[in-house]
């Protein structure tokens, strides 16, 4: 893309809005506002290293003495770090929209491109490709490190534990199914952003969503309400995406489970679009 | 506008004494009316309280549990609360166990020689246990399985004693009034290492004593049972506490349990003044006798004599209930009406990191700080007025929730471990502390981080996350033990109303309201780590530019 802005330098405004549709346009724009700072580029790694560094940690610390029953999800201890490295995909995502507003940014932006919708989607797409292509190098880094610790802890194959590898068909789903967790993580905290505006509130109602039902969820011992916050709420239902063991006593299924969170990521997404094109900027 | 007035009464003065209102109480003054003069903080510290009651007494209100007693019909509620007896301190107890007892009217002694002690537990390695039914025992002491000589009140459950004990793992032990705890001789008691216990009452005053080989006795304590009647049951017992198996997993379903036994020896027992015509009555009290069907005591009874020599077989255990899944029931804590505590601190960190940040993000930093040139004094005034008005808040809202909250716990079908007054105060005021510090927490990195996306976060994932991480065994026990000591979550240990006792094995779970730290040094934690975000924040704000 900057290749692009580099052999047509004298290309005016007109002839680029005329090639392209409206929303490459906002795509091309969006992306020049994320790779000239640093503070995208570095939350991406930050989330990376994060995930890949407490899920070995997690891993590391989990032994399986002889003798011992172990009813332990190997795949998901593998995948703990999802649970931090989801906060650093969340403040990315709220700070991709919430950043404008406070610079006063936005009106440059939305005076340059009306296209309010289109504005909202090449973030939205953008955040989600930088997500997935970050969410899949702290998976894979988590995985890796789960393949080569775990066995020498006492979670061998002679013992019953599936090696934690992607030709593992459940092992695949929850990997594949961490990074698209990661993704819509980042989209339900853009639609919060766009809606609350301020960082500092989008990042405490995210933080909110993300972390407090599943501290709620410890402290209820009624079934019915129990039953409910594991099907409905976004963190706890989207990680079921991460089970391998115990399928049957889920509250929902896996995809089921991710299907939930992507609601939540639409919802929000869909109420942001209703604020962005409603409200003054 | 402030130099205009100030400059009339004294337009000498440009030097020395500083102008009238820009001492500290000045500053509290003028970061007040910040704080309060913004609509949306108020309205945010008021929803925080009103969503801390609510989700409180919420989670109170909803953390019953069914129960079905002896395969009949389904219950919930009070039903399933099995009748629990009070210690005299009022402290909810167990106090269930093989009795082998003769009154004692007046002063006396009882003492007898322990040669053996040996247990059996419920065999876990193959799935649930069904007691009664299953493949039953194995062979296996639990660290505090105990059998002694004992002097209590009554065989009423709950009443007060004094005992003197050899434990599984733990020595001599001299136990009194269900809470207290004195160590005797160490090691572990065999036919060739026996060892002799004595109990001597004198009034209300019971002495302990211990010895090797019956000449040369140690006093181990010394306990004062007061109001105890004249007459009181003295003798031998024999129990041991639920064993518990902690798995290290996911999803906090990771405590399996089963009944176990203690099985004590003993002989060469003495009663001072020898009762005429005294025989020794078996008792289990309260449900403590041997654990029935196969694998049970001998012939199910609490006890056996053969000449001299009695064997007394019970279970279950003489200590007061804690939280958590060793406690055999299921439990609730005063703690756990402020379940909303979590959601008032994130929306408290907001208001407290935003209080620091937006004066940079709109350049009112400058005005301030050409106003009062000393940085400090405006980093400690805002950090008092955003501590004092999280305090307040937090204050209004953990009382109502308590206040609220308990009464609803005690429907839930668990057994609500009742707390003294104070202990009830020092929750409720201590969870407002720690929604003060983490203010003061996050106001210090609002100014070292000038960003309050990052402060926030940086507040939040420090304070609650690892409470979440242990808390739901995501990580194992040993690094959620680890976060819970060394993070500003340690802070929530103010909240733990039931202190953990030496003589109860009891499994860490903040959940239940038990963390590895005692609730002050815990709540230190926290205050170091406002410390030294303030120190930081401090020397941050003396050394940049604005």
């Amino acid at each position: 893309m900057s290749t692009a802005a580099q052999t047509q330098p004298a290309a005016t405004l007109t002839t680029s809005v005329r090639g392209g549709t409206r929303l490459g346009y906002a795509l091309q724009a969006e992306w020049t506002k994320l790779r000239t700072v640093s503070g995208p580029a570095w939350l991406l790694i930050g989330a990376a290293a994060l995930t890949i560094a407490v899920s070995t940690a997690a891993v590391g610390a989990t032994r399986c003495p002889q003798g011992m029953m172990c009813p332990i999800d190997t795949t998901k201890l593998s995948l703990t770090g999802v649970q931090f490295g989801q906060a650093v995909v969340a403040i990315l995502a709220v700070l991709v929209i919430s950043n404008e507003y406070s610079t006063g940014m936005i009106r440059v932006t939305l005076a340059a491109m009306p296209g309010r919708h289109a504005v909202l989607a090449a973030k939205a797409i953008l955040v989600t490709a930088l997500v997935l292509v970050a969410g899949a190098v702290a998976v894979f880094g988590s995985v890796l490190a789960g393949h080569l610790i775990l066995p020498g802890h006492g979670f061998t194959s002679a013992r019953g534990f599936h090696s934690v590898w992607l030709s593992y068909g459940p092992a695949l789903r929850a990997a594949s199914g961490s990074v698209l967790y990661l993704a819509l993580i980042s989209l339900l905290s853009l639609g919060v952003a766009v809606v609350v505006r301020d960082s500092a509130v989008a990042i405490g109602t995210v933080l909110a969503l993300l972390y407090l039902f599943p501290i709620l969820l410890a402290f209820i011992g009624n079934a019915h309400w129990q039953h409910r916050l594991e099907r409905w709420t976004p963190t706890v239902a989207g990680l079921t995406i991460q089970d391998t063991t115990g399928l049957r006593s889920l509250a929902i299924t896996p995809w089921a489970g991710l299907g939930v969170l992507a609601l939540w990521a639409a919802g929000a997404l869909l109420a942001g679009g209703l604020a962005f094109r409603l409200r003054d900027a | 506008m402030t130099t205009q007035t100030t400059a009339q009464p004294q337009p000498g003065a440009t030097t020395g004494g500083s102008p009238r209102g820009t001492g500290f109480g000045g500053l509290l003054r003028a970061e007040w009316t910040k704080f309060r003069s913004v609509r949306g903080w108020v309205i945010g510290m008021i929803l925080a309280a009103l969503l801390m009651v609510f989700i409180g007494v919420f989670a109170a209100a909803n953390s019953n549990i069914g129960c079905q007693i002896n395969g009949g019909p389904p219950k919930s509620g009070k039903a399933c609360v099995p009748p629990i007896p009070h210690g005299p301190g009022g402290e909810v107890v167990n106090d269930s166990f093989s009795f082998v007892h003769q009154p004692l009217t007046g002063n006396g002694s009882i003492t007898a020689r322990v040669t053996s002690l040996t247990g059996e537990h419920a065999d876990l390695t193959g799935g649930p246990v069904q007691v009664g039914n299953g493949p039953g025992m194995v062979p296996g002491l639990g660290p505090w399985s105990k059998a002694g000589i004992i002097v209590k009140q009554s065989t009423k459950p709950g009443s007060a004693y004094a005992a003197m004990m050899v434990t599984g793992s733990n020595g001599v032990r001299m136990q009194y009034n269900y809470t207290q705890d004195a160590a005797g001789m160490p090691g572990k008691v065999s036919a060739a290492h026996p060892r002799l216990l004595r109990l001597t009452r004198s009034g209300d005053t019971i002495t302990g004593l211990d010895s090797a080989d019956g000449v040369h006795w140690t006093r181990v304590g010394t306990a004062q049972l007061t109001g105890l009647p004249a007459t009181v049951q003295v003798g031998m017992f024999a129990t041991s506490p639920g064993y518990v198996v902690t798995q290290n997993s996911f999803g906090g379903s990771s405590n399996q349990g089963g009944p176990s036994q203690a099985t004590g020896v003993f002989d060469h027992v003495s009663l001072t003044p020898a009762a005429a015509g005294g025989t020794w009555t078996g008792t289990g009290i309260g449900g403590g006798g041997p654990v029935a069907g196969p694998g049970g005591g001998p012939s199910g009874r609490p006890f056996t004599r053969a000449g001299g020599t009695f064997t007394v077989t019970g279970s279950g255990d003489i200590a007061p209930v804690t939280p958590g899944p060793g406690s055999g029931y299921p439990t609730v804590t005063v703690e756990q009406s402020l379940a909303g505590a979590f959601l008032g601190l994130i929306a408290i960190v907001v208001v407290a990191a935003m209080f620091f940040t937006v004066e940079y993000r709109r350049g009112l930093i400058r005005t301030t700080l050409a106003a009062t040139p000393r940085r400090g004094a405006v980093l400690a005034a805002k950090a008092v007025v955003i501590g004092a008005v999280a305090f307040v808040t937090g204050l209004v809202a953990s009382a109502l929730s308590v206040a609220v909250g308990v009464p609803k716990e005690e429907n839930q079908g668990q057994v609500l471990l009742t707390v003294p007054a104070l202990t009830e105060v020092r929750v409720i005021v201590g969870t407002a502390a720690v929604l003060a510090l983490a203010a003061v927490f996050a106001v210090a990195l609002g100014a070292v981080l000038r960003r309050s996306a990052a402060a926030i976060t940086v507040a939040v994932v420090t304070v609650v996350l690892p409470f979440l991480l242990a808390g739901l065994n995501i990580v194992p026990s040993g690094v959620g033990t680890w976060l819970l000591r060394l993070t500003p979550t340690a802070g929530l240990a103010i909240q733990q109303s039931i202190p953990r006792y030496p003589q109860v094995t009891s499994v860490l779970s903040p959940v239940r309201g038990y963390y590895p730290l005692s609730p002050y040094a815990g709540f230190a934690v926290l205050c170091l780590w406002a410390a030294a975000a303030l120190g930081l924040a401090f020397v941050l704000l003396r050394r940049r530019d604005a």
